[in-house]
């Protein structure tokens, strides 16, 4: 059998096994009451934060002191800080930094963390050894003391934060994606594109990267609010965001001195935080029941 | 047996040098001046570089990291170079709070979750397990800080039943639990709501076995097909997961010190990255690490109590 | 006629998929005397162990449901007892044994413990009454090393000496009704034989009924009285082992039947019979066979459920010998092309 026939073969398998998925995939998703919360909430996440000098009735930054600290009212349904600042405003913006951040971060973790999945696992031996010892170090030291320790020694800030949270979590999809090269490694077709002298890198890109990409979006979904909620305790911190942006923990932050007496500083941001966690958690969820791929979530 | 540990503890070794050459790394290419920032921006030039001198950042990093292992070696973390207290003593005064904190959160992590997920794996589709899932997915999309937060809100500033931060009582006493009990629940929630749905896809996976087919088969009721033969087959991923709480936890507990002023290394931490009292973190660090490979030494020797398969020699 | 020990009357099944509903049992009839061994026969997904998982109420619901019939067993129905009611049958009056030893036994407990429960929930004894009965009862089983293997769990026993050990655990209350469900599968061939004898020799021992299931029909042969052919969640065709291989009527029996290896004839390949067994996302309009059948006979076949009745008086066949097959109906007049005495001289048994 010539390279040509079998690539090709290959790739029509390939294009009609994905085809069939994905269309399934869009159905089953919206199908379930989870996949419905879910993808609504990030639809709804997208929106806000797109439109949010639309939605968001006052500047989130400008200070105005003749609105310090009101309780929730009509004109500021979360209330005021201590800067005449509208919580509502603020929270509205806050989306962005959630979004934002958390996209970014999670791409960040995808794009160092496959590669070297990838790379372990198609090579083994001492590649693997190495890149694997190094996740094993890393997992020894819990995620937010390390975090802490990197944004903290770069002292704060967005650049820390996202190194920081990069740093940390890369490990996650270089282990995940190491399996699962592994357990393609074993099927046929890669040893016929192998006897066919298919480069390495065309073999890793084209023949097992799309095995892996069910459970790489999966884990990726499901790791985006791990990573918002990493990023806005970093910024509860003092070691990610600074106020006066309105970052949902740096918010949080910035009302904790005065929980006792104007308690909803504090607690409209959380409740953000909260919804978004949930709706991308049910739309992870529901993607890994769509998709199937055999893997846990990440914790 | 011991000559698994023994080897175990072996590998340990370049996993421990490769914390310490992370840690080094981390803060030798971290920009500003350690010296600088430890006596403030306003301190004059002299007095800046006679404290570089003292603390040894006048040397290239090779020779401070040989310097500072070969002290780890001899149990010497080194000196605060904002108190210029021993980092020892500054660790282990605070580290029975830590530890006190974060096993009573990983009790309560458990004492919630296991009972939940087994429900509702057993009793899949009900009312139950909706209930219990939605449960899971409030407590675990719940920032902890915002929940300690909240918690104090609730419970210290509302009705006043708690204080509102802080640690103190002895052991086992009520004030020792008063204290306790919040910063405790805001670290376990989360977890709690993460670990009933594993503890429930991990028991439906047992359920839906064979062997759990043949026990139901032989007519010995439900509750001991599923106490008897169900459990003990989930205590064995169960077992995996502990080890995986231990450094979530530990994560957990740095914020939640921060929140309710727990004087634990968590806090401790916290305050010394924004010093940047970096031997303390140095030193902080190095101890989480230790801590979670030994709680994962403990987890896989337990692992031999649920799984007849695995033997170590 | 007195009561069988096992009527299953009219049982059908139905499976709620997350698309469609999958139709697995229609119409399932099947008896079981006293002291008789019943093989069930046909290909993969034609519904057998469902069938036997259905008797005890083994099916995982959902997504199976029992939507109609009855399974009569010593003259009660039990498809009426609860969940509970059940469990004084399970594993004491009607025992079972499963397809792949390696993952009926539970890896976490010792042999002895799992030996042991059934006797313990039925019966009123001892721990050490119950292990002394498992040790007995292992060394009929042809375990000479019981004492020792009580202790033991089941990773450390071959897959032969762990279906002894299913068997063991299947007779220690002394059932009525043991239901094998294609217990020697998962086997390599001779301790295929090595468990066959094993049932043959505990059915007269015990004096007790088998409901034998496989997709052997080789291994059947070996060990069963009379037989029931299913096919696609149908019974096909029913009668003594002697008259399945002397007339069978049946178009799928005796595509069945060719399928056997025989060691006096030289195959060029062996014929096996093409297409796959259908699967019903409704009840079926016709008879399921039909799309694969060689004697199709037109639109009766797909319009019409063949419904299981003797094959009428041209053919000498004995009183019980059903099978559902329009080419012994009225539907058809035209006769099966082929003749019974040309059968009888063509059978190498």
């Amino acid at each position: 059998m010539s390279s040509k026939t079998n690539q090709s073969i290959l790739g029509r398998l390939r294009t009609s096994a994905t085809a069939l998925r994905e269309n399934k995939v869009l159905r089953r998703i919206f199908r379930t009451k989870t996949g419905l919360i879910g993808a609504s909430i990030t639809i709804g996440l997208v929106m806000v934060a797109i439109f949010a000098p639309e939605i968001a009735p006052y500047d989130p930054i400008e200070q105005n002191y003749g609105s310090v600290n009101q309780a929730p009212s009509l004109s500021h349904p979360f209330g005021t800080d201590r800067f005449g600042r509208d919580i509502f405003s603020r929270v509205i913006y806050g989306s962005r930094y959630a979004l934002g951040l958390g996209v970014g971060i999670v791409a960040i973790q995808v794009l160092i963390g496959v590669p070297l999945g990838l790379i372990a696992g198609y090579y083994g031996g001492h590649i693997e050894a190495a890149i694997m010892r190094l996740v094993d170090i890393t997992l020894a030291i819990p995620g937010i003391v390390l975090a802490l320790a990197i944004a903290g020694m770069l002292g704060g800030g967005l650049v820390p934060l996202i190194v920081a949270l990069a740093g940390v979590g890369w490990r996650g999809f270089a282990r995940l994606v190491r399996g699962d090269v592994k357990s393609v490694m074993e099927e046929e077709y890669i040893e016929a594109a192998n006897a066919a002298a298919v480069s390495d890198v065309r073999i890793m890109l084209r023949h097992i990267l799309p095995n892996a990409s069910a459970s790489i979006i999966v884990y990726a979904t499901l790791t985006l609010p791990s990573v918002i909620l990493q990023t806005a305790a970093l910024s509860f911190l003092g070691l990610g965001i600074q106020a006066p942006a309105p970052e949902w923990g740096a918010i949080i932050e910035a009302g904790r001195g005065q929980l006792a007496t104007e308690w909803w500083i504090s607690t409209f941001p959380g409740f953000a935080i909260m919804i978004v966690v949930i709706g991308f958690n049910a739309l992870g969820d529901s993607l890994r029941d769509a998709l199937d791929p055999k893997q846990s979530r990440p914790f | 047996m011991l000559k698994y540990v023994i080897r175990r503890l072996l590998v340990m070794i370049p996993v421990l040098l490769g914390v310490t050459v992370l840690i080094t790394l981390l803060i030798n290419l971290s920009p500003g001046d350690p010296a600088r920032a430890a006596l403030g921006a306003q301190a004059d030039a002299q007095a800046v570089a006679n404290l570089r001198q003292e603390i040894g950042l006048d040397q290239p990093v090779y020779i401070r990291y040989i310097e500072w292992v070969a002290g780890v070696l001899q149990g010497d973390l080194g000196t605060s170079i904002v108190t210029g207290e021993p980092v020892n003593q500054m660790i282990m005064e605070r580290l029975p709070a830590t530890l006190e904190l974060s096993i009573v959160a990983i009790a309560i992590t458990f004492v919630i979750a296991l009972p939940l997920g087994v429900i509702s794996a057993v009793r899949q589709y009900t009312w139950m397990d909706t209930g219990s899932m939605v449960f899971a997915i409030f407590w675990l999309s719940m920032p902890s800080f915002w929940l300690g937060l909240i918690l104090i809100l609730l419970f210290s500033v509302e009705l006043g039943i708690t204080p509102i931060s802080g640690r103190s009582g002895t052991i086992f006493t009520v004030e020792w639990l008063s204290y306790l009990a919040l910063p405790a629940f805001a670290i376990g929630a989360r977890r709690a709501g993460l670990l009933t749905r594993l503890t429930r896809s991990s028991m439906l996976e047992i359920i839906n076995e064979e062997y759990i087919r043949t026990a139901k088969g032989k007519g010995i009721g439900g509750r001991a097909v599923i106490y008897t033969h169900a459990m003990k087959n989930a205590m064995i991923p169960i077992a995996t997961l502990v080890g995986l709480q231990i450094p979530m936890v530990l994560s957990g507990s740095v914020i939640i010190e921060y929140v309710f002023s727990w004087p634990g290394i968590g806090r401790l931490l916290v305050d010394s990255v924004s010093r940047r009292d970096y031997p303390v973190v140095q030193g902080i660090v190095l101890v989480y690490a230790v801590i979670v490979l030994f709680a994962n030494l403990i987890v896989d020797i337990a692992y031999t109590q649920f799984d007849p398969r695995v033997t170590y020699d | 006629m007195t009561e069988p020990l096992l009527a299953i009357d009219d049982l059908n099944v139905r499976f709620r998929t997350e698309d469609e509903p999958v139709y697995a049992l229609n119409g399932v009839d099947i008896t079981i005397e006293h002291n008789e061994v019943m093989g069930i026969i046909g290909e993969s997904g034609c519904g057998k162990s469902v069938t036997a998982l259905s008797v005890l109420q083994l099916l995982q619901s959902p997504p199976a449901e029992i939507i109609g019939g009855e399974i009569r067993y010593k003259g009660e129905n039990l498809l009426e007892r609860s969940d509970s009611e059940m469990d004084e049958i399970r594993g004491n009056e009607i025992s079972m044994i499963y397809q792949d030893p390696m993952k009926a036994l539970n890896p976490v407990l010792t042999i002895g413990q799992q030996v042991t429960e059934p006797l313990l929930a039925h019966r009123d004894v001892t721990k050490d009454e119950a292990i002394d009965e498992a040790i007995e009862m292992l060394r009929a089983c042809g375990l000479a090393d019981a004492e020792r293997l009580v202790d033991e769990y089941p990773h450390s026993l071959s897959g032969g000496m762990r279906q002894r050990v299913m068997i063991a655990m299947g007779l220690i209350t002394k059932p009525d009704l043991l239901i094998a469900d294609e217990p020697t599968t998962a086997l390599d061939v001779t301790t295929q034989a090595k468990i066959l004898d094993l049932l043959e020799d505990i059915s007269d021992e015990f004096d007790m009924s088998i409901m034998y299931i496989s997709h052997n029909l080789a291994t059947v042969s070996e060990v069963a009285d009379r037989i029931t052919v299913m096919y696609a969640g149908t019974v096909a065709e029913r009668c003594t082992m002697n008259e399945l291989f002397e007339l069978p009527l049946h178009p799928y029996t005796r595509k069945l039947i060719e399928s056997i290896p025989k060691l006096d004839t030289v195959h060029e390949r062996l014929p096996a019979i093409e297409g796959s067994v259908p699967t019903f996302n409704e009840p079926p309009s016709g008879c399921p066979f039909a799309s694969r059948c060689p004697q199709y006979i037109g639109s009766a076949c797909d319009e019409v459920v063949p419904q299981a009745q003797p094959p009428g008086e041209a053919y000498d066949v004995e009183a019980e010998h059903t099978v559902a097959c329009h080419l012994y109906t009225d539907a058809s007049s035209e006769k099966p092309p082929w003749t019974t005495e040309e059968q009888t001289h063509d059978s190498a048994y």
